[in-house]
């Protein structure tokens, strides 16, 4: 397992997950989001590449309502 | 508006009929929100950015869902960032989250009391996002010179302040605003502290582009009414500002013929 953030919470996973297995997992599949990992955007087109790695700071961001 | 079918204003590269555009946020849910902006006859409506909650919530409608990006123009906005770097990486997410949509709402806030913008950190933000390929609609104090240096850096618009964000105060400096829209060769929208369908108008009246507003609207007793309210100030700003008022006078002028009088 590594340790990882999501928004500030903490989160163990299996080593070796992907970005896409993490939204799945977190049953954001079907969500506009966007998503950062230590602070750099990740596209959504590598999120199947990407690996998630031990420490890694996740963002996972949404759309709402505001001036 | 019979004859001003033609009278658009350009950002982005798209013409846009409507000049009042409106935020989204404060609303009592989303179906206020969604009548209230379509009593606003926006074309582009703000959003904010912000964490989504990790199993919450799950079936929370999204605002996307009530304001389709095909119907709407989705100007997502940088509220609440203190940094250059925020700013961008806020951006920079917005993009991704709207397919690759590069226009922007920047404000880079310097004080928490006042909501002023830090022009020095919004000056840094504006050069990296237009570098970056942004169409960047800019939120600024309503100095003049900064709103020039804004231009010449690449902002699609620029949009100073009638007054600080949610004060309803109405528009402070109207000298200033008339600077600003006489040096500018980009559009210009006036953005936060409109209160009520006049200083809407008062804007316009100047011959700004277009009115941004939330709170006058969200905030109103009855948000819809204020929205359509507000439609209506914007077009009539819009439409003395193109028909040009009369020269104020200190005494009058009748205006019945003198002329044929029978007495």
């Amino acid at each position: 397992m590594i340790r990882i953030q999501i928004n500030s919470e903490d989160r163990q996973i299996p080593e070796g997950t992907s970005m896409a297995q993490l939204i799945r997992m977190l049953d954001l599949g079907d969500r506009r989001i966007a998503v950062e990992v230590n602070e750099e955007l990740v596209p959504r087109s590598t999120f199947e590449g990407h690996l998630l790695t031990d420490k890694d700071r996740v963002e996972i961001i949404q759309a709402i309502g505001g001036g | 508006m019979s004859g001003n079918t033609k009278d658009t204003f350009n950002v982005g590269g798209q013409d846009y009929h409507s000049r009042l555009l409106v935020g989204t946020g404060k609303y009592k849910d989303l179906e206020e929100t969604r009548l209230a902006i379509e009593a606003s006859g926006a074309e582009i409506v703000t959003i904010a950015i912000r964490r989504t909650n990790i199993g919450q919530n799950r079936n929370e409608p999204n605002i996307l869902e009530v304001l389709p990006p095909e119907r709407y123009t989705i100007l997502p906005n940088t509220a609440g960032c203190y940094d250059v770097d925020t700013a961008v990486r806020t951006c920079r997410l917005a993009r991704e989250l709207l397919d690759g949509h590069n226009l922007v709402k920047l404000e880079v806030l310097g004080d928490e009391r006042t909501l002023f913008p830090d022009t020095i950190a919004t000056l840094k933000a504006a050069e990296i996002l237009v570098k970056d390929g942004f169409d960047v609609m800019v939120y600024t104090s309503d100095d003049p010179i900064i709103a020039r240096e804004l231009e010449q850096i690449g902002c699609v618009a620029v949009m100073p302040l009638a007054a600080p964000i949610g004060s309803g105060l109405g528009i402070r400096n109207k000298l200033n605003l008339l600077t600003i829209v006489e040096n500018a060769g980009v559009p210009i929208l006036v953005d936060a502290g409109v209160g009520t369908a006049s200083d809407a108008s008062v804007a316009m009246e100047l011959g700004c582009d277009g009115v941004l507003m939330n709170t006058a609207i969200a905030a109103a007793k009855d948000p819809i009414l204020m929205a359509s309210a507000m439609r209506k100030a914007v077009e009539a700003g819009r439409e003395a500002y193109l028909a040009g008022r009369m020269p104020a006078k200190r005494f009058a002028s009748a205006s019945s013929p003198v002329d044929g009088l029978f007495f």
